[in-house]
């Protein structure tokens, strides 16, 4: 350190960080352009989308797949889909990010494979792999195999790469998908340590004892930023502290460069909002100083979302303008050039304490259940209620969010006015060519070779064997992955992760609402128009894990006096008729948030005429205006959007709906 | 919308023609509460009864029951498909505490059940939520429970509890299982206080847990001792792949059935069944008007043993005066 320099500049700037954004869709060859139009903008890493078939291991032309297929991002089928991605990306300089968890394994295989095909050494790829199961019980609906085996795989991929592919981040425990399941900052903090804590545990009884600083090293963070940016830099450094402590206490690691906390970060999506989209955009700046303003708790790498998320799909330009927004940071501005300025702040000190305390009691708390992955109901119930809580905060106004309770009046947008597609709209054709693309694979390929490396691969999934050679055996032979996801399917058994609604509280249990008051009259009466009690199925079809807007929408029907029918994510259309005629219910609730509605809620009026359930069916999800006439068109009751805010609304009208009156004209 | 309007004796001949597509319609009409529903679910009732039918319905009526989170939806969606691979059809009642400040209630656990397959026409799930009532049931369960089994070769009632749930689905089922896991030492304390019914079976569920399922299978054989009950069996099962003791589960419901003086059973439920319909609907001073539980009880055993649980209401209304169609 230089006597001479004065204590409030930094000798020389620091390195931007990693600059991504959160990409793919259609076709492996569609995002292998889009990526590499993006690098050309200037961003200097990649952030890569999986559609949802890919995510929870299903190829194109499983039937759970229909409609999914390209949607929420690529689809890889295999090796074949995962050369044309990285075509002419140079994987030895690229630094990939992947959002993948519980076919992450499988995704970094294809990716090793790719790099041996071009003669990279392993040593040389830099990139992260989601590989966060547990959140995905808790949050977003990925999940492939029940929590034991799941952990087991993360384990193993942490396990190989920390010998293997070393600058590799094998694991990127999210704190993302909490807050956007509603999580408080303290819930977000102590969550994301409590399941980070549960991986460690399970890596840690699979490798070496002096491997296990390097693997503490390896595991990075994922993180959200609300805008409540003070408050969300505090929770960051809370993070690093609580993160150091761990290492040093639970694992024993001593080296500083092994205990700093490492985090990415993608700012919030859950408050985005449809009503007034452009202000999205100061959102998302703030929410990008949240993870940047000071120096001792700065992001690794960060991606931005889209101003126009809450509408539907981004369009490139709209990312472009996202990734502005972080040049504009790191180029233009001067935040860069100084030491941590916070250092020494009572307010910055005080929340993080603050912060810190509440987390420890939480993790207690699980560390009470038996750890992170018997506590995934408490949490899930959690989250739920705190998701609730913040809902009914903005419907009381009590939390101002501009634009929808506060300053509603807008003068014509030129963004989103008559005649301007705001968003992405996917080529429908795309599924039939992804289809026929695994077709042309899988009968080219050895089909022999491909049979034997899946036998081996269950004998590695029965035995305590490191899952990743199977796997990357089973990529080089050309293995699809719904077959890879297909066979530890059948050793692991499947897995239906917990609603975290069962539990939760009535609301008004000390008086309710007049709002509630008087919707649970018109239920009561609806009841007694029909005859029995007004019955509401909620279901999700497909494979779009969102589930938050289903469990509050169940919740606070349920809250009203409806006997409400929910089983949670990815249900098939035709899961969704037999339930809706077997229940007996009234009426019929679709929660679809992964834009793929235009395909699936055909699928599911269809169903129901052909069980013969003839009930009016509503739709809620991120649903372009412009599609709402065509739902509306093809059978569809009522459709919400995310500007539907008020449940109370959202409820009493669906109770109209299905009173049929008491019979006077 | 409106149910279209149900005649009971056209769902009573399609129930006695094992037509299980009926089994919607039926449901939608038990639970219904207007005076003109209430009527065709009488005559439903009546036209199923041991007296029209020639005896007995043919389905085995099992009741699932034990305190929440041990497992017992997983282990009956492994059961169902066990049974419709034999062959067997099947339906389950799935009975859920529900709000009793709101009415609401949240229905969730028939996928965990039915598994991810669709089950087609020879498998019935419905979710029954249990409203005022205590005791575990739902008001239409009984009913549901007398009529399904003219038609399905299985019909599960479950509910969640340990305690008192266990009295009533006890009053209802040929064969009750009780269902725990291993280390919860609440429903084995319930049972050695006596303050539990004695099951027929007695299922250690999560037995894939290994010596912990060998130990609580020994701790529920231990409390049926001092029980008194060392005769009831008691069984480890693992509904996950590969899973265990699942044949033998089904065997032993079996063979409780085949020893079941089953005439016996179902008349006692037919009864108790009647009584806790009427008191439901009409309270302790619809009962006071009968001499109380005893010439209530009186009164039931002096029907011919050949008729229905609504006819049996009936006749406890008309004797009561209570009734509204009277």
């Amino acid at each position: 350190m230089s006597g001479k320099r004065a204590p409030h500049r930094l000798a020389k700037p620091d390195p931007p960080w990693l600059m991504r954004t959160y990409a793919g869709h259609s076709t492996a060859q569609a995002s292998n352009e889009l990526y590499r139009a993006n690098l050309a903008q200037g961003q200097t890493g990649l952030s890569v989308a999986f559609d949802l078939p890919t995510q929870t291991g299903y190829d194109a032309d499983d039937p759970l797949a229909r409609g999914e297929v390209g949607k929420v991002g690529v689809p890889i089928a295999g090796l074949g889909d995962m050369r044309a991605l990285l075509e002419a990306i140079p994987l030895q300089e690229m630094n990939t990010s992947m959002t993948i968890n519980a076919t992450a394994a499988w995704l970094l295989a294809l990716y090793i494979v790719v790099a041996e095909e071009r003669g990279i050494d392993l040593a040389l790829l830099q990139g992260t792999t989601q590989n966060d199961i547990l959140k995905e019980f808790l949050a977003r609906g990925t999940y492939a195999f029940p929590p034991d085996p799941s952990l087991r795989l993360s384990a193993d991929m942490i396990a190989y790469t920390v010998e293997q592919v070393p600058l590799w981040n094998p694991v990127n425990i999210c704190s993302y998908h909490l807050q956007e399941a509603g999580a408080t900052p303290v819930q977000e903090i102590a969550f994301a340590i409590a399941n980070a804590t549960a991986v460690l545990d399970a890596v840690r009884a699979r490798v070496p004892a002096e491997l296990m600083a390097a693997v503490f090293g390896r595991v990075s963070f994922f993180v959200n930023a609300g805008v409540r940016f003070v408050e969300e830099h505090a929770k960051l450094r809370a993070m690093a502290v609580l993160w150091e402590e761990l290492g040093r206490e639970r694992y024993g690691v001593e080296d500083p460069s092994l205990l700093r906390l490492r985090y990415g970060v993608q700012v919030n999506s859950l408050g985005l909002t449809e009503a007034q989209p452009e202000n999205n955009v100061q959102r998302i700046v703030l929410e990008a100083l949240a993870v940047t303003l000071g120096r001792n708790a700065r992001a690794r790498a960060i991606q931005l979302p889209a101003w126009n998320e809450a509408l539907g799909l981004p369009r490139p330009w709209d990312q472009q303008w996202s990734l502005r927004i972080q040049q504009v940071l790191a180029y233009e501005t001067d935040l860069l050039e100084y030491p941590d300025i916070f250092e020494g702040s009572q307010v910055m000190d005080g929340l993080v304490g603050e912060l810190i305390a509440g987390a420890r009691a939480e993790i207690a708390r699980v560390a009470e259940q038996g750890g992170a992955v018997a506590a995934v109901p408490y949490m899930k119930a959690a989250l739920v209620e705190s998701h609730r809580a913040r809902m009914r905060r903005i419907e009381s106004g009590e939390q101002v969010v501009v634009g929808v309770n506060r300053y509603t009046e807008t003068a014509a947008s030129p963004l989103t006015g008559e005649g301007a597609s705001a968003v992405l709209v996917v080529d429908r054709a795309h599924e039939a060519a992804q289809i026929e693309a695994l077709r042309r694979w899988r009968a080219d390929r050895d089909g022999a070779a491909v049979a034997a490396a899946l036998e081996e691969l269950a004998r590695a999934a029965r035995s305590d064997d490191n899952i990743m050679p199977a796997t990357i055996a089973a990529a080089r032979a050309g293995a699809t992955t719904g077959e890879w996801a297909g066979t530890l399917r059948e050793v692991f058994g499947s897995y239906r992760a917990p609603t975290g609604i069962g539990g939760a509280g009535v609301l008004g249990a000390s008086g309710a609402s007049v709002e509630l008051e008087l919707l649970r009259a018109a239920v009561t009466r609806a009841s007694e128009h029909l005859g029995r009690q007004l019955k509401l199925l909620v279901g999700k079809p497909g494979l779009d894990g969102h589930s938050s807007g289903a469990e509050q929408i169940a919740l606070y029907a349920r809250d009203a006096g409806i006997e409400v029918v929910y089983e949670g994510i990815r249900l098939t259309p035709q899961q969704i008729a037999a339930s809706a005629l077997e229940e007996g219910v009234h009426v019929v609730g679709l929660s679809i948030l992964s834009g793929s509605h235009l395909e699936l809620v055909p699928q599911v009026v269809e169903a129901l005429a052909q069980a013969g359930v003839q009930v009016p069916l509503v739709v809620g999800g991120i649903i372009p205006d412009a599609d709402v006439a065509e739902l509306l068109a093809g059978g569809v009751a009522a459709v919400y959007t995310p500007k539907d805010f008020e449940l109370a609304t959202i409820v009493g009208e669906i109770v109209a709906l299905v009173d049929p009156g008491d019979g006077t004209p | 919308m409106r149910d279209r309007p149900a005649n009971g004796l056209e769902l009573a001949a399609r129930l006695r023609e094992r037509d299980l597509s009926a089994a919607p319609a039926v449901l939608n009409l038990l639970e219904s509460a207007d005076e003109a529903s209430r009527a065709q679910a009488g005559e439903l009732q009546a036209a199923l009864s041991p007296r029209i039918l020639g005896g007995e319905a043919g389905g085995h009526v099992i009741g699932v029951t034990g305190p929440p989170g041990v497992g017992k939806s997983t282990l009956l969606g492994t059961l169902v498909a066990a049974w419709r691979q034999a062959g067997r059809t099947v339906a389950v009642l799935a009975v859920d505490p529900s709000s009793k400040r709101s009415g609401g209630a949240l229905l969730g656990d028939r996928l965990r059940i039915a598994g991810t397959g669709v089950g087609g026409d020879a498998r019935f799930i419905r979710s029954m939520a249990a409203r005022e009532r205590s005791g575990g049931l739902a008001p239409a369960t009984r009913a549901a429970t007398q009529t399904l089994a003219v038609a399905f070769d299985i019909v599960v009632v479950e509910t969640v509890g340990v305690g008192q749930s266990e009295t009533e689905i006890g009053d209802l089922a040929d064969t009750v299982a009780v269902v725990l896991q291993p280390g919860s030492g609440d429903g084995l304390q319930f049972l050695k206080a006596g303050l539990m019914e004695i099951p027929d079976l007695l299922v250690v569920a999560k037995a894939d847990l290994g010596a912990k399922a060998q130990a609580a299978l020994h701790d529920a054989r231990a409390a049926l001792r001092s029980a008194g009950a060392g005769d009831t069996q008691a069984l480890a099962v693992s509904a996950l792949p590969p899973g265990s003791g699942i044949d033998e589960l089904i065997a032993a419901l079996d063979a409780h059935r085949a020893a079941l003086d089953l005439t016996a059973r179902r008349l006692r439920a037919r009864r108790l069944g009647a009584l806790a319909d009427f008191i439901s609907e009409y309270g302790e001073q619809g009962l006071r008007a009968l001499g109380g539980r005893n010439g209530a009880e009186r009164l039931l055993a002096a029907q011919s043993p050949d008729l229905d649980g609504a006819t049996l209401v009936g006749a406890l209304t008309q004797q009561a005066g209570v009734g509204e169609r009277e």
